[in-house]
């Protein structure tokens, strides 16, 4: 297993085309290494070459039932948008992982009536803005006052249309090089940077919370019989508190949103492996939800990989 | 307002099939129990009120409580009876009053059944929900008393120690005569089976320790902790973040409370059991201690002084720190010996040296090259060694100098309310070159791409070239500018007194705008794709550098005038509503805020993990970054509007007792 820093490194290792002799392979490699997945890639097609590189966010999605549920209680949610010209727009994305809960088929509702009011009432909030060529002079709220009013609408929503279903709600909106996150439970989303692999959000569960009171660790956290038992989630009434984030991604950065049935059975260093050796974000989001199910897939597995531009 | 019941409702759909089998009322059990009707419903099987028919001539009822073993393993399910039984005798043998009799214990079909005392009362949730404000200390001290009274015989009991487990609310009965009664022993639990799939709630009770495993006297302690703090807050710690009562302190919601109580129920709720009470005992003397004491009060000693606030005197920082067994232990000590204030005084501080001016120094001081300069209202530039306070040269203009002064090679640059920018030499403080604007120059230049960015009242940013003193070019706001712009990659950041902001590119040409509501006379600041300063609306913004969005504001009580500082992921900035603020920048929550003694227009300078700031209360803070607490304080002899800057370890600010201070860092 190689270093996982050098791993990350070259995962971001270069934006030059190859030259000369072909890089050395990783000898522990079982398949043969695919193309740096950040770096512009030179097809040699009848002679033309084509600079591969998109000027747009790139993504990957996957989703699998695992192989223990009977149904799906999983949602993913991807919306994006471009405009190149003298009147470009920023990168535009909106993503959403929701996880539902409380059995029959409340779960899925709670998780798929969230995502999708989430998104609406983010999009509806800011879209417009991003088209219109309106200056400064009407005052448009915050991204944060976005995505929490939009957060207390899907809760609102969730509450009186499966009052007796739940789901953690985790939703990324990206302009330009902004992101902001909002989230409730334990979806997760991560930022995988050149010389790092990091956890945005925090886990609204219990053993999260003994962790960060030294009384378990992140072993203990991992095989606990309560680990699955949350404190924060959508649908369990008004007042809900959510954690709303902005960082700026420097360009190249890859988001990752995903549900417990993937960072709860495929470790940080093994989710950063697949990522390096897939030729493109949808395979990489592909093999990801194999490894959970290689794992044993007690849990429904959700995946979404967002790349900015170089 | 939550409701409180959801959480505890199952979100599965395991319950439905149990409560369908409760036993309808009429049905008898072992020849003897007539059931007449259902007592409540737990996870376990439902709790019955029955007649004892082995008394015909008299009316006994007692509780049957019922307990589903559904666990299919028959070698497994032989052992949970026979931990059931074994427990049931136990419980038979004890004798408390808070203690309901054990009668009769049975095992029938796929169901176990426990019969006892039945008590006619409402339980402790029930009575909570159902007072109108708060429950009142003395009631609350006086259940206290008697729970930790039959928590010590538990715990004393021979030769093991009993853990209840499971103290709350809704386990403690209230009987007709107000006396507590212990309902709901942990019995059932081999019986419960883990559940799969996320799921919410928590048992907001329990203590941290019980998720490894360990049931310990210390953790019915911190139970009857938890259970205390929700009947004096109302706060239902199932549906709050578990353990996060030092977070919740119970004065703030309930001012109600003795400081005393307060920290009695934090010593229970330390994470740590050795922090906690050594025994139930020890608690119950404390709490026989304080009330004690109140009574005493009450009796009317007079002159005694009130005891003081766990939470500090007015002035410390209102992030409350998680509790301390050490300071809790001495806090609720005054329950009966009251002693004074304990917050650590901070040292106030001496200068290294100071340097009187002729006026009132409201700018803020530059540091070069072992020289401090800085503008005072004579209309002085003053520079002054840094390490001894000498004066180097005085260069006069003919207005006031508000601004900072901004140093480039060897030349100081100032703004001037005589409408001028002046280029001053450094070595001997003869004039290089001046530049005129159409009014009075109260903004502070930033040098960039060898040009120097300043505003002026007359309404323009002013790009200068710094060696020729040409104008490149000037771009129009709606109002004066007084803020320092600042320059990052091509582009210029600025805002101005009509509350418009700008992003102008190296040309001069607009990119883009944005508007607050009131004047931005505090100077923006670019940190990693954001731009943020505060407002005259008393808020502090961060906008995407790129687009105008802003990210996020906060809102402050006063008008802001303070430029923001930033370190790691807090910025720090001053508002007029006295309080230096620490806002986490990825989020804009509040990390922390110190309350001055007046308005903080002066900016603050971070160094080694301490803020600096004045305030018009006269006085220089210096602060932990961390949490806001009090290194030194140092008062000079009026307002203080400059804004401290840091070299070699040294602060250097000014007063507008025409002083320039150099104090230790």
């Amino acid at each position: 297993m190689p270093n996982f820093l050098d791993t990350l490194k070259q995962l971001f290792g270069g934006g030059k085309p190859p030259t000369g002799p072909m890089p050395k392979r990783d000898p522990d490699a079982t398949v043969p290494l695919p193309d740096l997945p950040t770096a512009p890639r030179i097809l040699d097609v009848h002679k033309i070459t084509v600079d591969e590189t998109p000027r747009r966010l790139t993504i990957g999605v996957a989703q699998d039932v695992g192989r223990v549920r009977g149904h799906n209680e999983d949602v993913l949610l991807v919306f994006t948008g471009e405009l190149a010209g003298l009147e470009a727009m920023p990168h535009f994305g909106m993503f959403v992982v929701a996880d539902g809960m409380g059995g029959h088929s409340l779960g899925e509702r709670a998780s798929g009536v969230a995502a999708r009011t989430v998104a609406r009432e983010a999009i509806n909030s800011v879209l417009p803005w991003l088209l219109s060529d309106a200056q400064a002079d009407v005052e448009r709220p915050t991204l944060k006052e976005v995505m929490e009013h939009a957060m207390e609408v899907a809760n609102r929503t969730v509450n009186n249309s499966v009052p007796e279903g739940g789901t953690t709600l985790t939703c990324a909106i990206i302009i330009g090089e902004q992101l902001v996150l909002s989230h409730v439970g334990d979806s997760r989303a991560y930022i995988i940077s050149q010389d790092s692999f990091e956890q945005v959000t925090r886990d609204h569960s219990l053993v999260q919370r003994l962790q960060e009171l030294g009384q378990l660790s992140p072993a203990e956290a991992a095989v606990h019989p309560q680990r699955n038992v949350l404190y924060r989630a959508v649908g369990q009434g008004e007042g809900l508190e959510v954690d709303v984030d902005s960082r700026r991604l420097a360009p190249g950065t890859m988001l990752l949103l995903c549900s417990d049935g993937l960072w709860g059975l495929v470790p940080d260093d093994k989710l950063i492996d697949i990522i390096r050796k897939a030729p493109s974000l949808q395979v990489a989001c592909e093999n990801m939800v194999a490894a959970a199910n290689a794992a044993g897939g007690p849990d429904n597995i959700t995946a979404v990989l967002v790349r900015l531009p170089q | 307002m939550f409701d409180t019941h959801k959480i505890t409702k199952s979100m599965g759909t395991g319950r439905k099939g149990q409560a369908d089998s409760s036993l309808q009322a009429g049905a008898t059990l072992q020849n003897r129990y007539l059931i007449q009707g259902v007592l409540g419903v737990g996870g376990m099987g439902s709790v019955y009120r029955a007649r004892d028919m082995r008394f015909p001539n008299v009316t006994k009822i007692v509780a049957v409580k019922e307990i589903l073993n559904l666990v299919g393993d028959p070698s497994m399910r032989e052992m949970i009876i026979k931990t059931f039984e074994r427990e049931a005798n136990t419980l038979a043998t004890l004798d408390h009053p808070a203690i309901p009799k054990i009668y009769d214990y049975f095992n029938q079909g796929d169901r176990s059944f426990l019969v006892q005392e039945f008590i006619e009362g409402k339980d402790l949730e029930y009575h909570l929900n159902d007072t109108a404000g708060m429950v009142s200390e003395e009631q609350v001290i006086e259940w206290a008393l008697q729970l930790c009274d039959v928590l010590a015989y538990l715990h004393d009991h021979k030769p093991e120690p009993i853990i209840f487990r499971d103290m709350k609310p809704s386990n403690v009965m209230l009987d007709h005569h107000n006396r507590i009664r212990l309902i709901d022993f942990g019995i059932a639990r081999p019986f419960q089976s883990g559940q799969k799939g996320t799921m919410i709630g928590t048992e907001g009770y329990s203590p941290p320790e019980q998720y490894r495993g360990e049931a310990s006297p210390a953790g019915d302690i911190y139970a009857l902790g938890a259970t205390l703090h929700h009947l004096l807050t109302k706060q239902d710690p199932r549906i709050e973040p578990p353990f996060s009562f030092a977070e919740r302190p119970l004065r703030k919601t309930n001012p109600d409370v003795s400081s005393e109580l307060e920290a009695i129920i934090n010593t229970a709720l330390n994470y740590s059991p050795s922090d906690r009470f050594a025994n139930a005992k020890a608690m119950k003397e404390a709490l026989i201690s304080l009330r004690r004491a109140r009574t005493g009060m009450l009796t009317g000693r007079v002159g005694q002084a009130a005891p003081p606030p766990v939470s500090g005197p007015a002035g410390t920082p209102t992030l409350s720190a998680p509790p301390n067994a050490s300071a809790n232990q001495a806090a609720y000590a005054p329950a009966v010996s009251t002693k004074p204030p304990t917050g650590p005084k901070a040292s106030e501080v001496t200068p290294v040296w100071s340097f009187r001016c002729e006026d009132e120094l409201r700018g803020s001081p530059a540091y070069a090259n072992g020289v401090i300069y800085i503008g005072a209202y004579d209309n002085n530039l003053y520079a002054v060694t840094a390490p001894e306070g000498k004066l180097n040269w005085k260069y006069a203009t003919d207005g006031g100098l508000p601004g900072w002064p901004t140093v480039h090679q060897d030349l100081i640059f100032i703004g001037s309310e005589d409408r001028r920018i002046h280029a001053i030499s450094a070595k001997n403080g003869k004039m290089q070159w001046t530049y005129h604007t159409d009014a009075p120059v109260r903004s502070s230049p930033r040098i960039a791409e060898g040009h120097l960015f300043v505003g002026s009242d007359d309404g323009y940013l002013h790009a200068v070239n710094v060696m020729t003193s040409r104008r490149a070019w000037r771009s129009q706001a709606i109002g004066p500018v007084r803020c320092r712009p600042t320059v990052y990659q091509e582009r210029v950041f600025f805002g101005c007194e009509e509350g418009e902001f700008y992003c102008v590119d190296l040309s001069g040409e607009q990119k883009w705008k944005f508007k607050a509501k009131r004047a931005i006379t505090s100077s923006p600041l670019y940190y990693n794709g954001n731009v943020y300063f505060g407002a005259m609306d008393g808020m502090i913004y961060a906008l995407d550098a790129k687009s105008n969005w802003a990210v996020w504001r906060v809102r402050t009580n006063k008008p802001i005038i303070s430029s923001p500082a930033i370190e790691g992921h807090l910025l720090f900035i001053g508002s007029a509503d006295n309080f230096l603020y620490a806002i986490d920048i990825r989020n804009g929550r509040e990390a922390w805020k110190y309350e001055t003694g007046g308005q903080v227009t002066s900016s603050p300078a971070v160094n080694k993990g301490v803020v600096y700031v004045g305030s018009v209360d006269g006085c220089v803070y210096a602060l932990d970054i961390q949490n806001g607490k009090l290194r030194w304080k140092f008062r000079s002899d009026g307002p203080i509007t400059s804004s401290p800057v840091i070299a070699n370890d040294i602060v250097y600010v000014g007063s507008t007792d025409h002083h320039l201070y150099a104090l230790t860092a």
